[in-house]
């Protein structure tokens, strides 16, 4: 896959100006988004691109919240933003791909609440110990050593642990879970040639642990999806399979990504750290400035009819790059926007996204960003950024550290 | 003073029965609800407030 990978990135032509070319894989965004986006809100503030069959990107807290709220005018059959809008399996509005979050209504409020008791706090406040005990066992294995990577010994095994206990899928396929969010996340910006036939081992995958449970039901998620009844009726395969790659993929590199990031901030900020290992109780605050400030997750809608929007005429099918983590930024929606405060006490981020599309799984995201931290601090009081010229990005709609290399103070 | 939450509004995004656990609840599908009648005390109102102003869909009422 990497030969791949490089060739595209290769023969990408740099942005020079995002206001008219934006593109979310170019390194100059992938790096650090936030004075692009600035600079966007205060000049555009609808930046437009004809990259990816061409797409807008609004900047403001505003419009993001409009267009969230909008399930008439934008469409959610896509959330990902790539060549081709119109892939070979694809499954129309109002289903979408993987239900519920690449559904509209009516369909949607029937998918997500198949979907809402199992990630509703109580189901997810019982992972608690499980969550705890695996972020330990991580940690086991970093203590004594000077230098560590906070990305890839740490917050990536944090997520797909347990996503693969919920799914009930086996925890020693974790690293084809992170093939998975890594080839609908971050290779994008492939030809559609080469990304579609990078699916079927994904596909190949699905159906094995589908038919698995079909044959040995448990308690777990799958089991549950494949025995809930919707109106007298049993969900259809395609809809099952569609909404576990929803959970696998949603529920990983998110998480994974918050958990580097408030790593990272604290690894620069000693002050910060100081005060949660100091005051933990502040914890539960400090986590919703995390995520206000480092969002990992933009979204991305279609839209739905020719329409004008803020004085944009926008056409069917136009890619609109739903960017929660630029309008968290926006100084017309929070006070000291562009500051992180660390006991920020009004805090409405849009993290979790807008609407009827809020993210089926923040209860459990808050959760792990909550221990992982808890954890990470109670172990390693002290640390620092190794190596910053080390630090590498995520591409794409979901940011977060892959590498992060950390020095271990005493 | 009663604290109400509007129903058709609320996403589930579960800040207020985070940061005021006393006066808001959540059902089986994680959206919030106020606990009892919703009436609020002189103690109580400010943890309301706080919540109305960490919900970020605006679905948090207060009134006299």
């Amino acid at each position: 896959m990497s030969d791949i990978v490089e060739e595209s990135v290769t023969h990408k032509v740099p942005v020079e100006d995002f206001a008219t070319d934006w593109d979310h894989t170019d390194p100059q965004w992938v790096n650090d988004p936030y004075p692009i986006w600035e600079d966007l809100r205060e000049r555009c503030p609808v930046a437009h691109t004809d990259r990816y069959g061409g797409g807008w990107f609004p900047t403001t807290h505003e419009m993001v919240s409009s267009i969230a709220n909008d399930t008439e005018h934008f469409t959610s059959r896509m959330v990902v933003v790539v060549h081709n809008k119109y892939p070979p399996n694809f499954i129309p509005a109002p289903i979408g791909g993987a239900p519920p979050i690449t559904s509209d209504p009516p369909f949607h409020a029937i998918a997500r609440r198949v979907i809402l008791p199992a990630f509703a706090p109580g189901p997810v406040n019982a992972l608690e110990p499980q969550i705890r005990a695996l972020c330990n066992k991580h940690l086991d294995q970093m203590v004594g050593h000077e230098f560590v990577d906070g990305g890839t010994d740490y917050a990536q095994y944090i997520p797909p642990g347990v996503i693969a206990t919920m799914l009930g899928f086996p925890s020693e396929d974790e690293e084809i879970f992170r093939d998975i969010v890594h080839l609908v996340l971050d290779l994008i910006d492939l030809p559609s040639e080469v990304r579609g036939p990078l699916f079927e081992p994904m596909s190949e995958y699905f159906t094995k642990q589908i038919d698995d449970h079909i044959e040995n039901p448990r308690d777990d998620l799958t089991s549950y999806l494949l025995n809930v009844e919707v109106g007298g009726k049993k969900l259809d395969r395609q809809h099952v399979a569609g909404t576990m790659v929803l959970v696998l993929v949603a529920g990983i590199d998110t998480t994974w990504s918050a958990i580097g990031s408030a790593i990272w901030h604290l690894a620069r900020h000693p002050d910060d750290l100081a005060r949660l290992v100091n005051e933990p109780d502040l914890l539960p605050v400090a986590v919703e400035e995390f995520l206000r400030f480092y969002a990992p997750v933009t979204m991305a809608r279609l839209v739905a009819e020719d329409h004008e929007f803020f004085g944009c005429p926008m056409k069917k099918d136009d890619w609109v790059l739903l960017g929660f983590p630029a309008a968290n930024r926006d100084p017309k929606a929070f006070e000291n926007a562009d500051r992180f405060i660390i006991d920020r006490a009004a805090n409405r981020h849009a993290a979790f996204g807008l609407g009827i599309h809020r993210c089926v799984g923040s209860n459990l995201a808050r959760l792990e960003l909550r221990v992982a931290i808890e954890e990470f601090i109670k172990r390693f009081p002290k640390f620092e950024l190794a190596d910053s010229e080390g630090v590498t990005w995520a591409p794409g709609q979901v940011r977060g550290p892959r590498h992060l290399p950390l020095r271990i103070l005493s | 003073m009663k604290v109400r939450i509007d129903p058709e509004i609320c996403q589930g995004q579960g800040r207020c029965f985070s940061i005021a656990p006393g006066i808001f609840d959540f059902d089986d599908l994680g959206n919030g609800v106020v606990i009892g009648d919703g009436t609020l005390t002189s103690d109580s109102i400010e943890q309301a407030r706080l919540a109305q102003l960490n919900c970020p869909e605006h679905a948090i009422f207060i009134e006299e």
